[in-house]
């Protein structure tokens, strides 16, 4: 049976498909078979920054509707074997999604996966609560403001209480926080919030902290998530909160402000 | 000051105000005149969820006896519903002879669709429950003495301790809501809305370990975050009401 992972957040533009296209990849690296879902029907964005959008035939509603097999909507990654996309549809709207569809999509997955990433619109509707309905998991993607903590606020208050597994009885969802678009400096200067206070207002087990990165816009504009890019401080946060969400211990990096040397100044590195 | 959040109820004019409410109350359906059978069924039904019939005004409807089937004996059936706790408020239904009998015993005689003569004494009926971040079902409103809360509060999540204490022991997020009849206790940071002595209950108190509240009351006597001084931000405080007055106090 696969584990299944929303990437969510409530308030949009935080980074969740970065961080779907980050730990799928990242999960498949390491030799776990893993599909990653784009929720977000009519904004699809996943297969862009995944590097697919030139192989989208089926979607992820067409499976849904019965129009097409899962085998003929999932896309294999070029550049890793464990790793698949089920694109979303650009034409349709959420209200495709339907609770039963869903539901039998991510059973015939679990069949075949050890882990299922559900890249969540933004917002708390219906698109968002389909995404994470079914999750073992839960990934709060947060930035460093006000707005957007509040926000993930809100979305934990719905997980635990519209899930499947709220709804059962069952053992609550896990959930983790992942603090993106972290700025060190303008901590320090007193203009972002820090690790620590976005904390004490979640209360959560902090996953990684993404720092500020330009290798992340590179990245998506190039198609390749950033976590094969091993040489930037995003990519190398993300191999981090991988390990973490595996069960290992790392400690957590980039989180001061880096001091430049003479020759990286000098070179803009 | 001396307004309820929720109602908006200053500027009071006279002793009273004449309003009309709709409450859902259960229905128990006569199907015989046995009260045996009825005491037998109503036992074991008691037993299940005990606390959801604990001071619930109920209603009795007789459209289900067929007709000339007897008498209803009123006063053991009100003494049955009362011994488990219930308030038999009215009938419903029934012949002329049966709504006579049980207007001796005070019952209001209620319309088919809607409340025609409420008795002013039927105590209201709790909301629904509101969405709850502990999805237990110790944590429903229908224990009603008492709720823990061990999960944190997030923003948009309202609590409701219906007819008793509510304690929280995890953070409560800006843009939640607790409310209870009785009194709330946060053991963690109470960052949104604390609303104790919800029906009115002036003795009602808020304890809290750390107060960064955006808005508390005591029955209808609220402050909003601005309202409240600094020195007393982020202390462990007790509010109360002290003759109409809203007090902060730090311990």
């Amino acid at each position: 049976m696969a584990r299944i992972i929303v990437i969510t957040s409530g308030k949009g533009g935080v980074g969740k498909t970065t961080t779907s296209a980050a730990l799928a990849m990242g999960l498949a690296q390491r030799g776990h078979r893993t599909a990653v879902i784009d929720f977000d029907v009519g904004l699809r964005n996943l297969d862009l920054i995944m590097g697919c959008e030139r192989r989208v035939v089926y979607d992820f509603v067409n499976v849904i509707n019965g129009e097409a097999s899962l085998n003929q909507a999932l896309i294999r990654d070029k550049r890793c074997d464990s790793l698949y996309i089920l694109p979303a549809s650009q034409t349709r709207d959420k209200e495709a999604l339907t609770k039963e569809g869903v539901g039998k999509v991510l059973e015939e997955l679990s069949q075949g996966f050890d882990f299922i990433v559900c890249d969540s619109p933004a917002g708390i509707e219906h698109g968002a609560t389909m995404a994470m309905y079914y999750a073992d998991d839960a990934v709060v993607v947060t930035n460093p403001e006000v707005s957007s903590v509040r926000d993930s606020d809100r979305m934990l208050g719905i997980l635990s209480s519209k899930s499947r597994r709220a709804e059962t009885n069952a053992e609550p969802i896990r959930e983790f926080l992942l603090l993106s678009r972290y700025d060190p400096a303008r901590v320090a200067n007193g203009e972002m919030l820090s690790v620590e206070d976005v904390q004490e207002i979640l209360s959560l087990d902090l996953l990684g902290v993404i720092p500020e990165s330009r290798a992340v816009l590179n990245a998506s504009n190039a198609g390749v998530p950033v976590i094969l890019d091993g040489e930037s401080d995003a990519g190398k946060a993300y191999g981090d909160a991988v390990a973490r969400y595996l069960g290992e211990q790392v400690p957590h990096r980039f989180l001061t402000v880096q001091k430049k040397g003479f020759f990286s100044r000098l070179f803009g590195g | 000051m001396a307004a309820n959040p929720s109602t908006t109820a200053d500027a009071p004019t006279g002793a009273f105000e004449l309003k009309a409410a709709a409450f859902t109350l259960p229905v128990i359906r006569l199907l015989g005149v046995d009260m045996d059978a009825v005491a037998e069924q109503l036992g074991a039904k008691v037993e299940q969820a005990p606390d959801f019939f604990h001071n619930t005004p109920v209603v009795i409807d007789l459209s289900g006896l067929a007709a000339g089937t007897g008498d209803v004996e009123f006063p053991l059936l009100v003494g049955l519903l009362r011994g488990y706790g219930m308030i038999p408020v009215g009938v419903r239904g029934g012949t002329p002879a049966q709504q006579a009998a049980a207007e001796a015993m005070e019952l209001a005689i209620l319309g088919d669709a809607f409340v025609r003569r409420p008795r002013p004494g039927a105590p209201e009926r709790a909301a629904p429950a509101p969405a709850q971040p502990a999805p237990k079902p110790e944590a429903r409103p229908a224990a009603p003495t008492f709720t823990l809360v061990t999960k944190p509060v997030r923003s948009g999540q309202r609590v409701y301790a219906a007819g008793g204490d509510l304690s929280v022991v995890a953070p409560v997020s800006s843009g939640a809501e607790l409310m209870a009849d009785g009194n709330i206790h946060v053991y963690g940071p109470l960052r949104g809305r604390a609303i104790a002595g919800l029906k009115g209950n002036t003795e009602a108190r808020i304890f809290c370990q750390d107060l960064q509240a955006e808005l508390v009351s005591v029955a209808g006597h609220y402050r909003v975050s601005e309202n409240i001084p600094e020195a007393l931000k982020g202390a462990p405080v007790q509010i109360y009401l002290d003759h109409e007055v809203l007090r902060i106090e730090k311990f």
